[in-house]
């Protein structure tokens, strides 16, 4: 492990702890633009988190230790899947320890913790919530998986960094089994960051909501340390769709010289996958909660039919 | 360690065994309560620690002896190799948190009840150990029913329930259906040959069959010995007998009991065979799928909380013989790395089941000591009455999730990786199955994760469902420091995977002639790197560091830039004012997805009121299809052939004498 490695990973660390709420921001804003409004601006979510801060956190009496520590260990859960996945360059120290399987360990070790959290109260809507969020991860999770393996059994290797090499690496071919793994990915991610049209995070109707119905009793620094996990569970999963099939741009180990040139690469493609997802959110409805299995299990058939493609047509060759 | 005072490992496990022998007749002898849970039981937990040591100092030796026990010129013979050295190891190792639980459990009993169960208990021990170490067929089955009707008595011991007689009668049946298959599969190997001492392992190992022959045995094993490990259709006695026998109990025959099982299916596949062919694989990895989606399916729908776990137990069985067909199919492949990735995944789960399925039905245990419940339905809220249960049972239902960094994570993403790697084995359909099969096992563990947030979410958080609940107490000391020896195996177990893996290479060198460590070497203890350092690594030591560091940087943070204050306040719940515990979801309630999505498989019983009912009653029942499809029908079949014979028998001397005659004279006109 050399010392400029490390500095790029405590830089990695920095970045995305630092540009998670502005991913939220500019996606709250591009659907505020797409529906004709003016919006709050991209920095919103930096002032929210400073005014929940600054706040005097209120436990219900009956709260345990565990529901306190909760929002800590999602932070950090949610902080390490983000600094893991090569975003700039791909030299991350860090990245042996943890491969695709592990980092779909660790989104599931975040999710239980979250769902015991919202159980820890005993209120009506906390059960709710976690019993809905379960449900979704429980599909959401092996499509995840899915998605990954093709990536995995394409490059050879489970590691990010070298799926992230070998795709980059690549001449542009379209390979079907990744088309089916993108749509995949984009249901999963859709669901798993509780967006429309799985969960609406602007609202509190109790009929529909998953993931503020878990969340419901956190307040002041608490709940900002959960947002902000959310925020940067969504720049995870963005960075991974990114890494996965838009890779290119990225700054291969020990080429320094790439990396403003990564640095501008990416800001231009979260800013599109941002504006994107603003998209899809302002064109679908929410559905129904018992739609919801059917739309996780379609991902998961995707995924697999996606695997199975590969293992068909492209193998062979 | 052993070799130095001159004593082999072998002698010291004998040694073992014998000591819990005369513990458990101290026991029966004695029957002083205090004596029996103070003394013998932790005696009994030492010959454990004894045991494992052992075992671990054996795992790269092999060691023969001749026991001038049993039939006239039919001796015992043992062996100790490097896969009877691995299950003893784990035997020994899962067994002292057990035996220490029960030094605590068992400490209220009357004395009448205790001096049997003392002995029932160690001979259960000592029964597992020779099954292990049995080197002949004879030793092997002898010991093999010692096992079983030792746990039978254990299963029954609160027999004066009528449900806890039939659960063990059912257990007792299907074990005995299981022995009776595999002593046809000992014969079979035995008529291969014929000839002196056949009944030895070593000249089964000697005797070539054909390939049908083969097929007869190996079948024959995986029914004898799946029905001791509870793979379907021959499930039906786990989810019976586990709730009914005691939580220490329980514990020994999920965590230990069914793992004789799958030594023995992996003894005779790998051992005493000498040819394994792929579509017995393809067979054992499509029931271990089936088995493991079945039981993680029933799991998330049960609102017992020990019969929930004994489903649980069916989709790890399930997860352990889909390992075992993947090496089958890869060994058969000549895929000999992959081959060793997939066995090091088998035995590295089975390992892994068995301390924290022992952990959590140790933990039942306490919370039904301290309840008098099992329904989930009754409980809730245990966290803030018995803290210390609640932690340590964290433990354990995070590693049943097979969350990292715990134990249960590394088994199951060396399985994945062995799937991940199949691509390019010679029989195209195969191929096409793994990606379909790693799938369903992908889902199958995302379930796993469900039922553990129902299980530890009912019976420990939200608010207590029944106003007995208020004064419950923690577990006692013994039982506490049983668990944390639980606890401990998992973490570690979950940390350090390269330092177990290494000595799983003598097991996996044994069987299928490779092992992993060449390529695990390589990176050091930190990561661990199955096939080679580009392919596949994990490092959970440095995972689980990153995420307590994070978090207590946060919280330091956090309380430096901004401040620490915080107040008490009733729960908000949107600003509904009336809040009682029955508002929380229940059991059922956290299982009614699921129970939506695969109602098809499942039979379920409703009852839903009519709009217009005044007193309106909803029910709902899941029943076990395959109950009826099976058993259903043995069992009338059986009844109708009992009522058959019934005719025969009118209890009058003359139609007897009648019946004698004809057959004398049927049998004279036969021979003549």
């Amino acid at each position: 492990m050399s010392y400029p490695s490390l500095l790029l990973q405590l830089a990695q660390n920095a970045l995305v702890l630092l540009i998670a709420p502005l991913l939220l921001g500019w996606t709250s804003q591009c659907r505020a633009w797409m529906q004709n409004r003016s919006g709050a601006g991209v920095l919103q979510p930096y002032r929210n988190l400073n005014k929940l801060f600054h706040k005097d956190a209120v436990l219900a009496v009956n709260a345990s230790a565990l529901f306190r520590a909760t929002p800590y260990i999602l932070l950090a859960c949610m902080w390490l899947a983000a600094a893991l996945v090569p975003v700039l360059a791909t030299g991350l120290p860090l990245s042996p320890a943890v491969d695709v399987i592990a980092l779909v360990g660790i989104f599931a070790l975040a999710r239980v913790f979250i769902s015991l959290a919202a159980m820890d109260i005993g209120t009506a809507f906390g059960s709710l919530g976690a019993r809905r969020e379960m449900l979704v991860g429980f599909l959401a999770e092996p499509a995840l998986l899915m998605v990954l393996f093709t990536a995995s059994t394409i490059s050879g290797s489970t590691s990010l960094i070298t799926i992230v090499e070998t795709l980059a690496h690549k001449p542009f071919v379209l390979y079907p089994s990744m088309v089916f793994a993108a749509v995949a990915f984009i249901m999963v991610m859709l669901a798993e960051n509780a967006r429309i049209p799985v969960d609406n995070p602007a609202t509190h109707l109790e009929l529909t909501m998953i993931h503020e119905a878990m969340v419901l009793e956190y307040s002041a620094r608490h709940l900002a340390l959960v947002e902000w996990a959310g925020a940067l569970k969504l720049l995870a999963y963005t960075t991974i769709c990114i890494a996965l099939f838009v890779p290119w741009g990225i700054a291969e180990t020990g080429n320094w010289g790439a990396l403003p040139l990564a640095v501008a690469a990416l800001a231009l493609k979260l800013a599109g996958a941002g504006a994107g997802l603003a998209l899809l959110e302002t064109l679908s409805a929410k559905m129904r909660i018992f739609r919801v299995p059917e739309f996780m299990g379609t991902a998961f058939l995707l995924a697999v039919l996606g695997l199975l493609t590969h293992f068909l047509l492209e193998t062979a060759a | 360690m052993f070799a130095s005072f001159g004593v082999l490992p072998m002698d010291v496990i004998l040694g073992v065994v014998v000591f819990w022998l005369a513990l458990g007749t101290a026991g029966l002898v004695l029957q002083n309560s205090r004596f029996i849970t103070r003394i013998i039981f932790p005696l009994g937990a030492l010959g454990s620690l004894v045991l494992a040591g052992a075992a671990l100092a054996g795992l790269n030796e092999v060691s023969t002896a001749i026991l001038p026990l049993g039939l006239p010129d039919l001796p015992f013979h043992l062996r100790m190799d490097a896969l009877s050295a691995f299950f003893l190891l784990l035997l020994g190792s899962a067994s002292i948190g057990i035996s220490l639980f029960s030094a605590g459990y068992f400490h209220g009993m009357p004395k009448s009840a205790l001096g049997p169960l003392c002995l029932e208990y160690h001979i259960f021990l000592a029964g597992m150990a020779l099954v292990f170490l049995a080197d002949d067929a004879y030793l092997f089955m002898v010991a093999w029913e010692s096992m079983a009707l030792s746990s039978y008595f254990l299963v029954t011991t609160d027999h004066d329930h009528p449900e806890v007689r039939r659960a063990g009668f059912l257990y007792l049946l299907i074990a005995h259906v299981g022995a009776i298959a595999i002593l046809m599969c000992f014969g079979v190997m035995h008529g291969g040959h014929g000839g002196h001492g056949g009944y030895t392992f070593d000249a089964m190992r000697h005797g070539q069959l054909p390939a049908f022959w083969a097929s007869v045995t190996f079948f024959l094993a995986l029914f004898g010995f799946g029905a001791k490990a509870g793979i379907l259709p021959l499930h039906a006695w786990l989810p019976e007998a586990h709730p009914a026998a005691p939580s220490p109990v329980s514990a020994m025959m999920s965590g230990i009991m069914l793992k004789t099982a799958i030594y023995g299916i992996l003894r005779v596949t790998f051992d005493l065979l000498d040819v394994q062919l792929w579509w017995w694989g393809v067979f054992a990895l499509a029931l271990g799928l089936l088995t493991a989606l079945f039981g993680v399916i029933f799991a998330a729908v049960q609102s017992d909380m020990k019969r929930l776990l004994a489903f649980s137990s069916i989709e790890n069985i399930g997860f352990i013989l889909t390992g075992i067909g993947l090496t089958i199919i890869f060994h058969d492949s000549h895929k000999e790395a992959l081959a060793a990735l997939a066995l090091t995944a088998t035995l590295y789960h089975a390992l892994n089941h068995a301390f924290m399925k022992g952990l959590l039905f140790l933990g039942t245990g306490s919370i039904l000591h301290a309840t008098g419940e099992r329904h989930l339905g009754k409980l809730g809220g245990l966290i803030r009455r018995m803290p210390e249960l609640a932690l340590l049972m964290l433990v354990g239902a995070l590693a049943l999730a097979g969350l990292p960094p715990l134990n249960g994570f590394v088994s199951e993403w060396l399985l994945l990786q062995a799937f991940l790697l199949s691509p390019g084995l010679p029989q195209p359909y195969v191929n096409m199955l793994v990606p379909i099969a790693a799938a369903a096992l992908a889902l199958a563990a995302a379930l796993a994760g469900y039922v553990m947030v129902k299980f530890y979410g009912v019976i420990f958080l939200g608010q207590p469902r029944d106003s007995s609940l208020a004064e419950v107490h923690d577990a006692g000391l013994w039982e506490r420091i049983g668990m944390l020896c639980m606890a401990v195996g998992c973490i570690a177990l979950g940390v350090f995977p390269s330092f177990v893996i290494l000595h799983l290479d003598f097991v996996t060198e044994m069987l299928v002639h490779h092992s992993l460590s060449a390529s695990a070497a390589k990176t050091g203890w930190l990561l661990l790197t199955p096939i080679e350092a580009e392919r596949a690594s994990y490092g959970p030591l440095v995972l689980l560091l990153i995420i307590v560091g994070g978090s207590l940087l946060t919280a330091f943070a956090v309380k430096k830039f901004y401040h620490g204050r915080v107040r008490r306040g009733p729960a908000w719940d949107c600003g509904f004012p009336a809040q009682t515990a029955r508002m929380q979801d229940t059991a059922e309630g956290f299982g009614q997805p699921i129970r939506q999505i695969f109602e098809w498989y499942m039979g379920v019983v409703r009852q839903v009121p009519a709009p217009f009912d005044r007193h309106p009653h909803f029910h709902s029942e899941t029943h076990d299809l395959l109950w009826n499809i099976f058993y259903a029908p043995a069992k009338r079949m059986n009844d109708a052939a009992g009522k058959l014979m019934g005719k025969l028998q009118h209890g009058r001397i003359h139609i007897y004498l009648l019946y004698s005659f004809v057959t004398l004279l049927a049998l004279l006109a036969f021979v003549r």
